[in-house]
């Protein structure tokens, strides 16, 4: 491999990071991630509509 | 009214001799109108996790209505057209909603032990449908035919050339990719996850884990409570 | 509560959960369900969309990339010249390098492959496009003409002089012995920075070409095109696996493959990808296996969440 030491200006939009150490989230990932979370919690504990019961 | 699914199997019960009418028969035994479509469900399913499995089927329809609107166009079509990046705008986020929605579907059906009772190969099938899919939204990353397909091909080049599959399944080569992401893999997850469906449907949907026969919901005026000596069946 | 634990095995035997359910019944209309979830998700889909739009990073092309960086598009060249860069000493399935390619034990899957993709990179990347050209430069009959020793001990001395020169400026480089090497990179670079060589280079897969293998090899040769994924947090060894560009969710979905790299015993592996693929593959099946696996499958009763889900239930029963 080339080793080359460039000062490359990066044009690629880079995010919002968020982490500790190597470990390194990006922001829309973790944001889905609580949202399954919180979606999950929600349907547990909410009740459920319309108890129609028949037979 | 549920007593109508059990009088059919036995109605039914003549012995036929044509491949096409034995065919029937299994399945109309299996899965007889009003297990397919039934109007109601039992008194348990009564939570909104049992939701999910709905939702990941309707952003599947929007994957797919918006992936032919984008594959009639061609790959160039969304980098130019402003119509263009909105389809792909949704295909992407119906991508992101299905995920989402099969993850707390899965959680759910985990924690419900929805296995139990020969339910075990729907849970399968849904393992299924979560793999291919994954592999299906991969490809997808790789049709971006922008800088991140770039980087995805090359990157992943590595693991797939590692297991010996690259040259067959090769990652910068769009043509390949094309045909897996537009007709191989979403016919995969179309059928998969329909059989996941049809077999819920089949098997009726699990009860509570701690159901006893003693429960009031089960001891119903018409019903002379069935295998009450069964309780101690336990693995 | 009942005193004998709750089956959670996956059998179909005589019992509550594999008999037909006879107990109360509810209305519960499956069509409206899905007519309902599919206009919700609708309004999610176009919302999101709407507000959010998606990705779209233009692609790097080797125009791009002599552009803004010919100092690093000069010494990749020279590495594909001489036959030391990431993809020529790659192996299978692009072409033979003995003992490369990850081993799982005595396996090596990668050689088992075979050459696949030929690609040879002086030919591919360098000569073959320059001899293209109207006017292709004297340097290249003396290079094809120089035994092959001769042709790395020029590229080698040139590399180690591109290391040494200011800025790796090719301009700028001591005088010394590197036969045509400087004059054929630089007419690459030169063709590159008019736009010539990307079309050179996709051309040699014919006229209709779908594969751009050979393009984004040379790209991910230098450290222009691994710097910019490098900055945008997409390399391996950032979890850029699941991630996107900008601040777009990417693949969550692949959190646990990324997570086996970030592991060192795993990611610092020689063998690190198959290893990885391997433990992915396992895992899959054992999800597929949960139903069969005894202390996996009783999780559900120990950590009783079921009484959320069926809190109805279990209230009236
Ligand atoms: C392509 C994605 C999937 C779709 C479209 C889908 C769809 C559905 C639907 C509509 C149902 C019935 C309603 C409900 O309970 O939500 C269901 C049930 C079920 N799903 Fe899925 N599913 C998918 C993936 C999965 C996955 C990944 C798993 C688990 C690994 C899974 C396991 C199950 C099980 C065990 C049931 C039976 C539930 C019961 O009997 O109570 N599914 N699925």
């Amino acid at each position: 491999m080339v080793n080359t030491i460039l000062s490359i200006p990066s044009d690629i939009t880079g995010g919002t990071y968020f982490g500790w150490g190597s470990f390194q989230i990006q922001s829309g990932n973790l944001i889905v991630i609580i949202v399954m979370l919180v979606l999950f919690v929600l349907a547990l504990v909410l009740p459920f509509p319309g108890n129609k019961r028949s037979k | 009214m549920n007593a109508s699914g059990s009088i059919d199997e036995h109605t039914e019960s003549e012995v036929l001799h044509t491949w096409t009418g034995k065919t029937r028969q299994w399945l109309v035994k299996r899965l007889p109108a009003d297990k397919l479509l039934p109007e109601g469900q039992p008194s348990y399913v009564s939570s909104w996790i049992y939701v999910f499995g709905m939702g990941a089927i309707a952003s599947l329809i929007y994957i797919i209505a918006s992936g032919v609107v984008l594959s009639l166009n061609g790959p160039t079509w969304y980098h130019v057209s402003g119509l263009g990046h909105f389809v792909n705008s949704s295909h992407l986020w119906s991508v992101e909603l299905f995920f989402i929605f099969m993850v707390v579907h899965l959680w759910g059906k985990y924690w419900m032990s929805a296995w139990r009772g020969g339910r075990v190969l729907t849970w399968i099938t849904g393992v299924i449908s979560f793999a291919v899919s994954i592999v299906a939204a991969f490809t997808g990353y790789l049709l971006q035919t922008n800088f991140d397909s770039q980087w995805i091909a090359f990157e992943a080049k590595d693991a797939l050339n590692a297991v010996g599959i690259g040259a067959w399944f090769n990652v910068a080569n769009l043509g390949q990719i094309f045909m897996w992401h537009i007709v191989l893999l979403p016919l995969a997850v179309g059928v998969i996850v329909a059989l996941h469906v049809v077999l819920v449907r089949a098997r009726g949907v699990v009860p509570p884990l701690e159901a006893a026969s003693s429960d009031t919901q089960l001891t119903t005026p018409d019903e002379v409570s069935v295998g009450t000596l069964t309780e101690g069946s336990v693995r | 509560m009942s005193k004998i634990p709750a089956s959670v095995s996956w059998r179909s035997k005589d019992d509550i959960a594999s008999r037909a359910w006879t107990g109360k019944k509810r209305e519960y209309d499956l069509f409206k369900e899905l007519t309902v979830g599919v206009i919700v998700v609708g309004v999610l889909v176009v919302g999101l969309s709407a507000v959010f739009s998606s990705p779209d990073e233009p692609s790097v092309t080797l125009k791009s990339w002599a552009t803004a960086a010919p100092a690093d598009f000069v010494a990749t060249a020279t590495a594909e010249l001489g036959g030391t860069s990431g993809t020529a000493g790659y192996g299978a399935p692009y072409n033979n390098t003995p003992d490369v390619g990850q081993k799982l034990g005595p396996i090596n899957l990668q050689s088992l492959s075979g050459v696949q993709i030929p690609i040879d990179t002086a030919v591919d990347f360098v000569t073959g496009p320059l001899s293209l050209q109207a006017n292709p430069p004297q340097a290249l009959s003396t290079w094809t003409a120089a035994a092959t020793d001769q042709r790395a001990s020029w590229t080698s001395a040139y590399t180690d002089a591109l290391t040494k020169a200011p800025n790796n400026d090719p301009t700028q480089v001591a005088v010394g012995d590197y036969g045509p090497v400087p004059a054929l990179t630089s007419s690459l670079l030169a063709m590159a920075q008019q736009g010539a060589l990307d079309g050179a280079i996709q051309g040699e897969g014919g006229f209709f070409n779908l594969d751009y293998t050979r393009s984004i090899l040379f790209l991910g040769d230098g450290a222009y095109f691994v710097g910019l994924a490098d900055g945008a947090h997409l390399t391996g060894d950032q979890w850029g696996m699941m991630n996107e560009t900008g601040n777009y969710p990417g693949q969550s979905w692949l959190w646990l493959f990324s997570f086996w790299y970030q592991v060192p015993v795993v990611g610092g592996a020689a063998n690190a990808d198959i290893l990885v693929v391997g433990i992915m593959l396992l895992l899959t099946v054992l999800l597929g296996l949960v139903p069969f696996i005894p202390g996996l499958r009783t999780i559900p009763r120990w950590i009783p969440i079921h009484r959320l889900v069926w809190k109805d239930y279990y209230k009236r029963r």
